[in-house]
């Protein structure tokens, strides 16, 4: 039975899976019809679909983010800044009237996600061509890219009127769910089945691991991390084209904004070190579901968004402490004495 | 003399070299094209000093914590809070100036404590360290006040007015007038800083722990010093630094409001970089930074005396610029590796 008990909390999806169920209990004793769910005009609504709902764009930022930090043990933060560049390249070709786009639609978004996957480049030829800190590397694209992305939009805020420009952030018609789901779930799954039926899921570990080990038994080390950036660029790419549908606008300041810190905490939550290595894909996903429910909670409280980051900011230090090997070290050592002690009491 | 040269210049005085002669470059052009504008008048120099006060307090901060292998992208935040808490406190509170900016320096070593007790004895990375710092004082701005509070402390208003004249530069403008140029206190509160800190990071055991740090840990930790407390007090001397730079940022502005200093962290550390930091660490000097820091000034004075331009483009050019030296660096260090 112990060993049983042992088997679950050591697996790796113990944490995120208690830290949602706790956020879902909590919600539910606020508010009791949490879990209820009802159909209006062929579409489902309830707190527990508009969570998965707004959690799509996270989570495709969150499996982005994943491998980056797989491979390179540092953290892409400029996927928010990212994701603004590509929701305004996007608004940009598409234009404003209300009768046609400028551009047919698949192109304007192939533009944008375009544009995302040349921010990938930029971040991965600094990373892995350069040798420099993932982190200042993409610092540079988090402070340019929304200066870049409010060059595009001119400063203003370019709205697309044109109506099924919408679909892709709300319902297509005649089905009950909402869109970025299915988005955000073919993501996952052409991610996993890439990781799972190649070698690459095997080769990101083991760059992530030891750079130089995974080098010298044949791996193209900065390669593969390049690769890495190239596909977070092309998740931001994605997540901003939903957050710009959904408001069907490009508002250059706002769009992703915090979002990096949501990324980088729904990797961290989903029990992925951010050291690099060994990585879960569904750790992540739930991760960042359960940092939504705790956004959407936090939001039910009357917290604003300015400040919604102090409460997310607390749970991260929280957390990675928690991960630190040295809080591990004196954690195992306080173990230890315990149990000197005990055998000394018997 | 080449020889001379060679012997006396390695890749450290190379990269600040680099940036004091683009400075003198880059404003030297500024007084050719802007002439007409008043770019070549003394006042326009000393505005330099007067807009980047702050920035030069933070950069001398972000150097220090550059040097030993870290960094610390929470001081725009640490500044923007600076500037809301001495507004409200000064305005809601009517707690005096003086008093007020105390409890702001209290704040400032307290998060610097913080931070420097999770990365230097926890061991996390510090830059998830000051990234979740960075959102944490922007939060807490938003918690004080989501407005934005004008400073109208008579005090206060006094020492960001004061000023301070330079009899001997002044010039005739087109009218006959006479124009004095003055800079305001807050410069010379850098300057102070700089030196202090100048002095402190080349005689004295502290400083010189540092680059031992950051040159190489393990080296450090075998020679005796105490490589935990050396971060520690470094990220402590940084937390002050950071909201003493926001008090003087405050000085300028006189406002207090949610949006303010964002991005700044981005200039403090492009401004070390620049001055010939480098990200590895166990390199810097607070002199380069202070031409970091001039440079990105004379780069926004380009782009305010042009006109036309939008001031985004002070980041994006700001950005370039980072990855430029960056890239500079990285060359730099690939070159060393192979004459190993």
């Amino acid at each position: 039975m112990s060993k049983f008990i042992q088997k679950i909390t050591r697996s790796q999806l113990f944490l995120p899976i208690v830290a949602l169920i706790l956020v879902l209990v909590f919600n539910v004793i606020k508010t009791p019809t949490f879990f209820k769910i009802t159909i209006m005009n062929g579409t489902l609504y309830g707190f527990i679909i508009d969570i998965i709902n707004r959690a799509s764009e996270l989570v495709i930022l969150a499996i982005g983010m994943t491998v980056v930090v797989a491979s390179s043990a540092g953290t892409d933060i400029s996927v928010g800044a990212v994701a603004a560049v590509s929701a305004a390249i996007i608004c940009y070709s598409l234009g404003p009237s209300q009768e046609a786009y400028q551009v047919p639609y698949l192109v304007g978004i192939s533009l944008g996600l375009l544009g995302g996957v040349l921010c990938g480049i930029w971040n991965g030829f600094l990373v892995a061509k350069m040798k420099i800190q993932p982190m200042v590397a993409t610092l540079i694209l988090y402070t340019a890219g929304r200066g870049i992305a409010q060059l595009i939009c001119a400063g203003q805020i370019i709205h697309v009127e044109k109506t099924d420009y919408r679909l892709l952030g709300s319902f297509l018609p005649g089905v009950p769910f909402p869109t970025p789901v299915f988005v955000a779930i073919l993501v996952v799954f052409i991610t996993w089945a890439m990781l799972r039926y190649t070698a690459l899921g095997m080769y990101i570990q083991a760059v992530g691991i030891n750079s130089k080990a995974g080098r010298l038994v044949g791996i193209n080390s900065s390669m593969i991390i390049f690769l890495t950036y190239i596909y977070c660029g092309l998740c931001s790419g994605i997540s901003g084209s939903i957050m710009s549908s959904r408001i069907a606008a490009c508002d250059a300041n706002n769009i992703g904004l915090n979002y990096e810190l949501d990324a980088i905490l729904a990797v961290a939550l989903g029990g992925n070190s951010l050291g690099g290595g060994k990585f879960s894909l569904a750790g992540s996903v739930i991760g960042a579901i359960t940092i939504q429910a705790l956004t959407t909670s936090l939001y039910a409280m009357q917290v604003t968004a300015d400040q919604l980051p102090i409460y997310k900011a607390i749970v991260v230090v929280i957390i990675v402490a928690i991960q630190s090997s040295e809080f591990k070290k004196w954690f195992s050592n306080l173990k230890r004495k315990h149990a000197i002690k005990a055998e000394a009491a018997s | 003399m080449i020889k001379f040269f060679k012997e006396r210049i390695d890749e450290k005085t190379y990269l600040l070299l680099i940036t004091i002669l683009m400075f003198i470059v880059m404003y030297g052009a500024g007084m050719i094209i802007f002439a007409d504008k008043g770019f070549a008048k003394p006042q326009m120099f000393f505005n330099l000093f007067i807009n980047n006060a702050g920035l030069i307090v933070t950069a001398v901060g972000m150097t220090m914590v550059m040097i030993t292998g870290g960094i610390d992208i929470s001081v725009g935040s640490v500044v923007g809070l600076t500037c809301m808490m001495l507004a409200y406190m000064m305005e809601f509170m009517k707690i005096p100036a003086g008093l007020a900016m105390a409890v702001v320096l209290v704040y400032g070593i307290l998060f610097g404590c913080v931070q420097g007790f999770l990365v230097a004895y926890l061991k996390i990375q510090p830059f998830i360290v000051t990234l979740a710092g960075m959102f944490f004082c922007r939060g807490l701005t938003a918690v004080i006040n989501s407005e934005m509070i004008n400073i109208s402390n008579a005090v206060f208003l006094k020492i960001a007015q004061f000023k301070i004249y330079f009899p001997f530069l002044a010039t005739l403008n087109k009218k006959g007038k006479l124009i004095t140029p003055f800079i305001y206190p807050s410069v010379i509160i850098a300057f102070v800083v700089l030196i202090l800190i100048y002095i402190m990071l080349k005689y004295t055991k502290f400083g010189r722990a540092i680059y031992a740090v950051g040159g190489s840990e393990q080296s450090a930790l075998l020679m005796g010093l105490n490589v935990r407390t050396t971060k520690m007090k470094t990220y402590i001397f940084n937390g002050f630094l950071a909201s003493l730079g926001g008090i003087l940022f405050c000085l300028n502005t006189c406002a207090g409001f949610v949006e303010q200093a964002r991005g700044f962290e981005m200039e403090a550390i492009a401004s070390s970089v620049i001055g010939g930091t480098l990200l590895t660490g166990g390199v810097g000097n607070v002199i380069g930074s202070l031409f970091g820091v001039l440079i990105k000034g004379t780069i926004e004075s380009f782009i305010t005396t042009q006109g036309t331009l939008s001031s985004w483009w002070t980041r994006i050019v700001i950005s370039l610029l980072l990855a430029f030296f960056i890239v500079l660096q990285s060359i730099f260090a690939s070159i060393k590796a192979k004459n190993k």
